[in-house]
């Protein structure tokens, strides 16, 4: 089965790390994936550039209105994302476990819609 | 053979393996439901199965098969997901058991999955392993009926979009998973205790159901020590129930309490899980209540009881798991075991912390402890605070009763010489 983890985590946490802890951090990261290619699980994934890079779209009786910022204001803000396909929830909730920003954050783990 | 009995006693087991057997909570129901029916027409003509339990699920099996077939999908669709060979026939084409021993541990863990609610852990649990009807478990949670299958419908379809499988945790899994499972049957548990004379029998019958779950998960997992704690706790805590009310439905407070009105069996059977439950360090919360309760349940008089100990375990339970209910228990163990002087200062810095705000029995014990000392008008202010913020009849009543007294007492008390 298919999900989608979506990472989200406090940005201004974030932007006040020091480099060293966040290289450690990115190190994580890329272990996680390619441990997940390794295993078969990896279908995609993405760090998102900050929510100050976000715009957003809305069409409303025909007309597009773009605003700045992302769709909602929010505590913890979407940083990233995996695509997995594993063997159930379990498997994927022990991915979402295994993400770096699971310790300061959360990771919400939605099913792919099957048609 | 009583059918309905056979129903009630085992089709939580049936209900385990037809899952697993099947793929889906619905359509195992429903395959055991028709096959029930089948029972009920042939065996009282042909003579009851030498194996009934095992006659239910072959046909119940079978029913399902051929609706499966029927509705074309039995390729296609993924049921529910089950671990290694255990759907309804495996890649050699061998037909897969129709009972496996972890068949209800599978059930037990699934109902208790941490991507459901817990309401509907609740619910899914009492309904799949209970047998308990959606009417009878609506009734016991005083909800409406048909939120209460709402809540069902929602759980075992979040079990099936949400790929939530059919199996035993790992090893690896087992302790947090277990706590889970521990924690629903606990909520079940209360939600029976707490129920009172005017309650349905549901209500009041959730407590013995808890029990029995609570036995089924220490048989099938005996080396879980917090799952004997567990039952330790609630077969203790449940030994008092006759002697917790009076005949108005007022509550009875422990020292007050007949205890030879307290179940002398499920006493017997408490103390004796405590050490399984006790072993190895450090201990697990739910044991450590239950030591409690033991030493409630051993003392033959409240003037008897050893406060000491308690107190001391409330100590453990701080440590083990920390809150500042538990750190209220202990104050008042303190003021039993040393003298209300020595448990008021525990109190009252709780009440600086700040964390028990608004809770009644905060206020409570601190006017019992006022009122040991002399101190009545003190008490009667804490005893209206407690009045203010206390819920259920029963505690009103005797809060007001002793409000009552101590502003009897505080009207009555010599003024203090300038």
């Amino acid at each position: 089965m298919e999900y989608l983890l979506l990472i989200y985590s406090n940005e201004k946490a974030w932007s006040a790390m020091a480099r060293p802890e966040l290289d450690a951090i990115y190190g994580e990261y890329h272990a996680l994936t390619e441990s997940l290619k390794a295993s078969g699980t990896y279908k995609g994934g993405n760090p998102l550039q900050a929510t100050s890079t976000a715009t957003t779209v809305r069409v409303r009786g025909g007309k597009t209105l773009a605003t700045d910022g992302p769709f909602a204001e929010t505590k913890e803000q979407l940083g990233g994302y995996y695509l997995v396909d594993a063997r159930d929830l379990d498997e994927a909730l022990a991915i979402a476990a295994r993400i770096p920003s699971a310790r300061m954050g959360s990771i919400e783990v939605r099913p792919i819609q099957r048609m | 053979m009583d059918l309905d009995r056979l129903f009630r006693e085992e089709s939580g087991r049936i209900l385990a393996s037809l899952i697993r057997l099947v793929g889906d909570f619905d359509r195992a129901e429903e395959a055991m439901q028709e096959a029930f029916a089948v029972a009920a027409e042939r065996w009282p003509a042909e003579g009851e199965p030498a194996r009934p339990r095992s006659w239910i699920i072959g046909t119940a099996r079978h029913k399902a098969l051929d609706r499966l077939r029927r509705e074309r999908i039995f390729a296609s669709k993924a049921p529910l997901l089950v671990e290694t060979g255990a759907r309804v026939s495996d890649a050699s084409g061998a037909e897969a058991p129709d009972e496996l021993p972890d068949d209800r541990l599978r059930l037990v863990f699934t109902c208790s999955h941490p991507a459901l609610p817990l309401e509907a852990r609740v619910a899914l649990t009492l309904h799949t392993l209970g047998g308990l009807t959606t009417e009878e478990i609506a009734r016991a949670f005083v909800v409406p009926q048909p939120t209460m299958a709402q809540r069902l419908v929602r759980a075992k379809r979040k079990i099936r979009d949400a790929g939530i499988p059919y199996r035993v945790p790992s090893r690896a899994e087992l302790p947090e998973r277990l706590e889970g499972v521990l924690a629903t049957l606990y909520l079940v548990f209360n939600e029976g205790y707490a129920a009172t004379a005017g309650d349905s029998l549901v209500r009041r019958d959730l407590s013995v159901e808890a029990i029995r779950l609570a036995r089924l998960v220490v048989e099938l997992l005996p080396g879980a020590r917090e799952a004997r704690g567990l039952l330790a706790l609630m077969l203790l805590t449940d030994s008092r129930r006759d002697a917790r009310t009076d005949a108005r439905g007022d509550l009875v407070l422990l020292e007050e309490q007949d205890r030879r009105r307290w179940d002398s069996a499920a006493i017997a059977e408490g103390l004796a899980l405590l050490p399984g439950a006790l072993s190895g360090a450090p201990p697990g919360p739910y044991a450590v209540e239950a030591a409690i309760a033991a030493l409630h349940a051993r003392a033959a008089s409240a003037a008897e009881t050893d406060w000491r100990q308690i107190a001391a375990l409330y100590g453990t339970l701080q440590r083990v798991r920390p809150s500042p209910v538990v750190a209220l228990n202990r104050a008042v163990a303190v003021a039993m075991a040393a003298g209300p002087e020595a448990g008021l200062p525990l109190v009252e810095e709780l009440e600086r912390e700040g964390a028990l705000a608004g809770y009644h029995l905060l206020s409570a014990a601190k006017a019992d402890l006022l009122r040991r000392l002399g101190r009545h008008a003190e008490a009667a202010a804490s005893y209206r605070e407690a009045l203010v913020l206390a819920g259920n009849g029963p505690e009103r009543r005797f809060l007001s009763r002793r409000l009552e007294e101590a502003e009897r007492a505080a009207s009555s008390a010599p003024i203090a010489a300038p």
